[in-house]
C-alpha cells in the first residue's frame, strides 16, 4: 500500500481495494466519482480524512474511499461524527446520508449536529426513495408515491432537506445534482472551505425504485430551464423557453418576472442573491422555489460563519486549564473534607 | 453540664417536605460525623417530583444516617431518631423507627390542615407518646427568634430552620460544627451567612439549656484502618473513577450522556473537570450520546456514556455496532426501579440481563458490577483497563441506592491505581493494513485511529472478515467471527481474580450477591454467624465473563442463596450455567434490603431439608 503524502495526492489515492456494489446507473457512481476527484484538491491528507456514514444504499459510501470510515447504524451518523470531531478537531470529517437515513429515523441527529455547528461536511444523497429495503416511499416522496408500502399512494406530505437544515440554523447550505460533475465538485469544495456545519443536498437518481425523480435536472437538455444556478453577487436569472426571466420575492414570496433582452433585471425587482445574509428569511423563500412553478436552486444557497462547537469546547478546556491550572488526580482526590486516621 | 451516654451506633433520620433541605442538613451532619472517626453509612431518600406539592406524602424528601464506632455496612434496618420537620413527614417515616426510640417534630408544623394534608383524620402526636420518646419543639419559633433583626423576610429566615435542627443534634451526638460552619462561609455571605451560622448555634445552645434532654450521646471514633479519609457517594466516586482513568493512561476523555434520574449527577460532576482535558458531551438523546462516545473512541479517546435504564435499553443497538467494530468504551448505568418511567429516585438490580443479553443476536460484553458507593471508582478504572486491554465495550452497573449513598473512603494513593497502557497501531507503509488481527493472548484487534498513514481502514456493522476486516458474508467466516467474540470473553474470565469466599469454603450454606446489596448481605452473614450458624460469603463484582473458577466453589456449597432486587436474574444465569440449585431472595419494592429481610431468611434456608 503507498503511503500518502501531504503533496502529490491524487484520484486513485482516494480509492478503496472494495468492489463498489450499487446497481448499474445508480446515481452514487458518479457522486462517489466526484468526491474521489476533488479528494486531492482540498489540501487533506487522506489519513486525516473520515467519512462517516449510516445505513441505506448512500451509506455503503464510506467503504469505497481509502480514508478511515465508519458505516454506523441507521440514521446515527452524525452523532456518531460529532463524537470523533469533538475528539479530534484537527480531522476532515464528513457524513454520508441519504434521505431516509437522515431525515426519518436520524433526523434528530441531523438536526441537532447542524444547530451545534461542528465544522463537519454533511452530503445528503436525496432520491426520495428507500432503495436497499426495495422501494419504500421516504420522507422526501412526493404525495401519492404508490410503493409496495403505500399501495393507493402516500399521504405523507414530504419534508424538504433544505428548509429543514436552514430551520436548523445551518451555517452553509447548497444543493447540487448527481450529474452535474463540475457544480459538484465546486459545491464540494466550498462546503470544505466553510467553516462550520456544511450541509449539502445531492438529487440523486434511483433508476430501480424511482427512475427520473430528478430527471429535468439530470438531463443536459432541459437542465438549464429547470435550475437556477446561484451565484454570490448576481441576479436570480434563468431562461425559460428561449426567454430570460428572472426571480423576485415580495415580503418572503417568490414570483417569476419575464425579462425583455434589455431590461436591467435589477431595476425589474430581480433579486440579487446574498448568500451571506444573516436573516434566514431570503434563503427559505429561496427553499419553496420547486419544480414544475419555479426552476429549482442549486448551489450555495446560504453561507455565514459562526464559532464552530468544537473549537468552543476545547476553548473551555483551555479556559479551566488557565483558571484552574492542569488538573491532578491526586489533589482532585483530597479536595474538600478529608480527614487522618493515624 | 448534663450527662454524656455512651453508645456504640446510631441510626438518626432526617425527614421533611423536599424545600425544607433535608439533603443539605443530612449531608452537613454526615460530613461532621466523618470528622468525628465514626464508620458510616447514608441513604437518601427523595421523591422523584421536583415540586410535589407541600406538605403532602409524596413531597417527604428523608436522610438517614448511621454512625458507629465500630465498622458497619448499611444504613440501618431501623432509626434510633426521627426529626420530622411536618406531619407528612411523621407519617411516611414513622414505621421505620425502633420501638421506644426518640422522635423529635416541629411542633409548629401540627396544625389541623397541614395533619389533613399529610393525611392524618386527627392528631397523631397523642398515640405516639406512648410508643415512642416524643420531643415536640416549636422549631419555627425557636428559628425565628434566634434570627430576630436580621433583615431578611420571613421566608428567608424560615428557610434556615433545618440549621437549628442541624446544630441541636450536632449537641445531641456531641458533634464539632466547624466544617459546617466553613462550608456556611464559602457558600455564603452578609446576612444569609449570618443567619445560618446564628441558627446553628442556637440549636446547639438550645440542646444544652433545654429540659427537653436530660442527657446527650456520645459516639466514639471507629477502628479504622490508617490513611486519609473523605466521604463519597456512588455517583461521585463514578465520576472520579472517569477522571482517574484519563490521569492515569494520560489518554484525554470523552464523556457523552443525555440528562437521566439518578445518574446526572455523575455528569454534573465530571461537566466540573474540564481542567484535565475531559470533553463532556450533553447530547440530544441517549442514542446520540453512546454514538458520539463510540465516534470518540474510534478516534482515540478514553469514551465513556452514562445512563439509567429507560437510557441503557435505548443505546443497546449502538453498543451491538461496539462489540461488531470492537472498539473501547465504558457504558455506565445507574440502575433505577422498572419497568417504564417506573420510580425514578427509587432503587433496583433490574438490569442485569439486558447488560448481558440486552442487545440483539450474540453480542457479548463484559459487565461489571459495583457493590459500595466508594467501589464505584474501582470498578470504572477496571472497566476501562479491561476495555483497553481486550478492546470492547465494557457494561458498569451501579445502583440508585449506591448513587446518593455515602460512606468514607481511605484516599487511594493515584500511583497504586492499575490501569492499561493505550497503545495504538503505529503507522506503516510496507504492507496492508489489518484491522482485524489479533492479540494472540487477548484477541483484541489493533487500535488504529484517524490521523495515522497508512493505517486508513474502513469499519462499520456489517459482518467483517477475519483478519482483513472486509465485508464478506460467507457461513463458515460468520461462525469463526462469532466464536473469537466468544472466545473473547473467555479470556477476559481468566484475567479477572478467582473468587474470594468470606468464610469457610465449603459447606452447608453460602451467600452469593452482586452490586449494591453487600452491605445488607454482610451484616445479615455477620449476625448469622454470631447466632451460630456457619454461613459463607461471595459477593461478585464480574457478573460476565462470571470468574473461571466460580462454578467449582459453588459446588462445594450444599445450599446456594442469593438475595437479589429484582427476580432472580443472576440466579437464572448461575442456574443456567452450573446447574446448581441456587435460590433466590427477591425484593423488588424499589427500597435495599433491609439486614433483618436476609437474616431470616438465612435461618429459613439453614432450616430448610433439600
Ligand atoms: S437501489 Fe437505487 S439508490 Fe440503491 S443502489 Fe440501487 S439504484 Fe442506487
Amino acid at each position: 500500500m503507498a503511503t500518502s503524502t501531504s503533496a502529490g495526492q491524487n484520484r486513485r489515492d482516494f480509492v478503496s481495494d472494495q468492489d463498489v456494489r450499487w446497481c448499474p446507473g445508480c446515481g452514487d457512481y458518479s457522486i462517489l466519482a466526484n468526491v474521489q476527484r476533488v479528494m486531492p484538491d482540498l489540501g487533506v491528507r487522506r489519513e486525516d480524512t473520515v467519512f462517516v456514514s449510516g445505513i441505506g444504499c448512500s451509506s455503503r459510501f464510506p467503504y469505497y474511499m481509502n480514508t478511515y470510515g465508519f458505516h454506523t447504524i441507521h440514521g446515527r451518523a452524525p452523532a456518531f461524527a460529532t463524537g470523533i470531531k469533538v475528539a479530534r478537531p484537527e480531522l476532515s470529517v464528513w457524513v454520508v446520508t441519504g434521505d431516509g437515513d437522515g431525515l426519518s429515523i436520524g433526523g434528530n441527529h441531523l438536526l441537532h449536529s447542524i444547530r451545534r455547528n461542528l465544522n463537519i461536511q454533511i452530503l445528503l444523497f436525496n432520491n426520495r426513495v428507500y432503495g436497499l429495503t426495495k422501494g419504500q416511499y421516504s420522507p422526501t416522496s412526493e404525495p401519492g408515491m404508490r410503493t409496495k408500502s403505500s399501495p393507493q399512494g402516500s399521504i405523507d406530505y414530504p419534508i424538504d432537506p433544505i428548509s429543514f437544515s436552514l430551520s436548523a440554523g445551518a451555517t452553509f447550505v447548497a444543493r447540487t445534482i448527481d450529474v452535474d460533475a463540475a457544480h459538484m465538485r465546486q459545491t464540494l469544495r466550498l462546503a470544505h472551505e466553510h467553516s462550520g456545519t456544511a450541509f449539502v443536498e445531492i438529487l440523486q437518481n434511483c433508476p430501480v425504485f424511482n427512475d427520473g425523480a430528478w430527471s429535468d435536472l439530470q438531463d443536459r437538455k432541459t437542465r438549464v430551464e429547470s435550475s437556477l444556478v446561484l451565484e454570490h453577487g448576481k441576479p436570480l436569472v434563468f431562461s425559460s423557453k428561449g426567454s430570460l426571466k428572472g426571480i423576485a420575492v415580495d415580503q418572503g414570496v417568490p414570483s417569476v418576472v419575464e425579462l425583455a433582452d434589455d431590461d436591467d433585471p435589477v431595476e425589474r425587482g430581480v433579486v440579487v442573491h446574498d448568500e451571506h445574509c444573516e436573516t434566514t428569511s431570503y434563503a427559505h423563500a429561496l427553499a419553496t422555489l420547486k419544480r414544475p412553478d419555479f426552476p429549482l436552486p442549486v448551489g450555495v444557497i446560504r453561507q455565514v460563519e459562526k464559532p464552530c462547537y468544537e473549537d468552543l469546547l476545547q476553548q473551555q478546556v483551555e479556559h479551566a486549564i488557565e483558571q484552574q491550572g492542569v488538573g491532578d488526580l491526586g489533589d482532585l482526590l483530597c479536595s474538600g473534607d478529608v480527614w487522618r486516621v493515624d | 453540664m448534663k450527662q454524656v451516654h455512651e453508645l456504640d451506633h446510631v441510626a438518626i433520620r432526617f425527614a421533611g417536605d423536599s424545600g425544607d433541605g433535608m439533603q443539605l442538613t443530612g449531608t452537613k451532619f454526615t460530613d461532621e460525623t466523618a470528622l468525628a472517626g465514626n464508620d458510616l453509612s447514608t441513604f437518601p431518600d427523595f421523591p422523584a417530583e421536583i415540586r410535589a406539592p407541600a406538605g403532602t406524602m409524596a413531597g417527604v424528601s428523608g436522610f438517614q444516617i448511621h454512625f458507629s464506632s465500630r465498622d458497619i455496612h448499611t444504613p440501618a434496618d431501623e432509626v434510633d431518631l426521627l426529626v420530622a420537620f411536618n406531619p407528612a413527614a411523621l407519617r411516611a417515616n414513622v414505621d421505620d423507627v425502633r420501638s421506644q426510640a426518640m422522635i423529635i417534630v416541629n411542633s409548629d408544623s401540627f396544625n389541623t390542615r397541614a395533619q389533613e394534608r399529610a393525611g392524618y383524620d386527627q392528631d397523631p402526636l397523642p398515640g405516639l407518646r406512648r410508643r415512642f420518646q416524643l420531643v415536640e419543639i416549636p422549631l419555627t419559633t425557636l428559628n425565628r427568634e434566634a434570627l430576630h433583626g436580621l433583615a431578611l423576610t420571613q421566608r428567608e429566615i424560615d428557610r434556615c430552620k433545618n440549621f437549628f435542627a442541624l446544630g441541636l443534634l450536632c449537641w445531641l451526638y456531641d458533634r464539632p460544627m466547624d466544617a459546617t460552619e466553613r462550608w456556611l462561609c464559602s457558600k455564603f455571605s452578609a446576612d444569609v451567612l449570618e443567619a445560618n451560622v446564628r441558627t446553628l448555634r442556637a440549636g446547639y445552645a438550645f440542646g444544652e439549656t433545654t429540659e427537653l434532654f436530660p442527657t446527650h450521646y456520645s459516639v466514639p471514633a471507629a477502628a479504622i484502618e490508617p490513611g486519609t479519609y473523605r466521604n463519597i457517594t456512588g455517583n461521585a466516586a463514578l465520576a472520579w473513577g472517569i477522571v482517574a482513568a484519563g490521569a492515569r493512561t494520560r489518554r484525554p476523555v470523552f464523556f457523552g450522556a443525555y440528562p437521566i434520574t439518578p445518574a446526572s449527577e455523575v455528569l454534573h460532576e465530571v461537566a466540573r473537570y474540564q481542567n484535565f482535558g475531559i470533553k463532556t458531551f450533553q447530547a440530544e438523546d441517549e442514542i446520540a450520546a453512546v454514538s458520539a462516545t463510540i465516534g470518540a473512541a474510534f478516534a482515540g479517546h478514553l469514551a465513556v456514556t452514562v445512563s439509567s435504564g429507560p437510557g441503557f435499553i435505548l443505546k443497546q443497538e449502538a453498543l451491538g455496532l461496539a462489540v461488531m467494530v470492537e472498539l473501547p468504551m465504558v457504558v455506565i448505568n445507574v440502575q433505577r426501579a422498572g419497568p417504564a418511567t417506573g420510580s425514578p429516585t427509587k432503587t433496583e438490580q433490574g438490569d442485569l440481563l439486558t447488560a448481558v443479553f440486552g442487545r440483539h443476536s450474540q453480542s457479548p460484553i463484559p459487565v461489571l458490577a459495583a457493590s459500595t458507593p466508594s467501589d464505584c471508582f474501582d470498578v470504572v478504572l477496571e472497566a476501562f483497563r479491561l476495555a483497553v486491554k481486550f478492546m470492547t465495550p465494557v457494561a458498569v452497573l451501579s445502583e440508585s441506592y449506591l448513587a446518593s449513598s455515602a460512606e468514607p473512603w481511605k484516599i487511594p494513593d493515584v500511583e497504586s491505581l492499575g490501569h492499561s497502557e493505550v497503545v495504538f497501531a503505529e503507522a506503516q507503509d510496507h504492507e496492508e493494513f489489518q484491522p482485524y488481527r489479533r492479540n494472540p493472548e487477548t484477541l483484541a484487534r489493533p487500535w488504529a485511529i484517524p490521523g495515522t498513514a497508512g493505517l486508513e481502514h474502513r469499519i462499520g456493522g456489517l459482518t467483517k472478515q477475519d483478519i482483513t476486516g472486509n465485508v464478506v458474508y460467507e457461513p463458515e467466516n460468520h461462525q469463526n467471527m462469532v466464536n473469537l467474540r466468544a472466545e473473547k470473553l473467555e479470556r477476559i474470565a481468566h484475567e479477572i481474580p478467582p473468587v474470594q469466599v468470606e468464610g469457610p469454603e465449603g459447606g452447608e450454606l453460602v451467600v452469593v450477591g452482586w452490586g449494591g446489596t453487600k452491605g445488607a448481605i454482610t451484616a445479615a452473614v455477620e449476625e448469622a454467624r454470631s447466632a451460630g450458624h456457619q454461613v459463607s460469603r461471595i459477593h461478585l463484582r464480574h457478573l460476565n465473563p462470571l470468574p473461571a473458577d466460580l462454578g467449582d466453589v459453588l459446588q462445594r456449597f450444599r445450599k446456594i442463596l442469593l438475595p437479589e432486587l429484582n427476580e432472580g436474574q443472576l440466579a437464572l444465569l448461575l442456574r443456567a450455567k452450573y446447574l446448581l440449585p441456587v435460590q433466590t431472595f427477591s425484593k423488588i419494592s424499589g427500597q435495599p434490603f433491609k439486614i433483618w429481610e436476609i437474616r431470616e431468611c438465612i435461618e429459613a434456608t439453614l432450616k430448610e431439608d433439600l
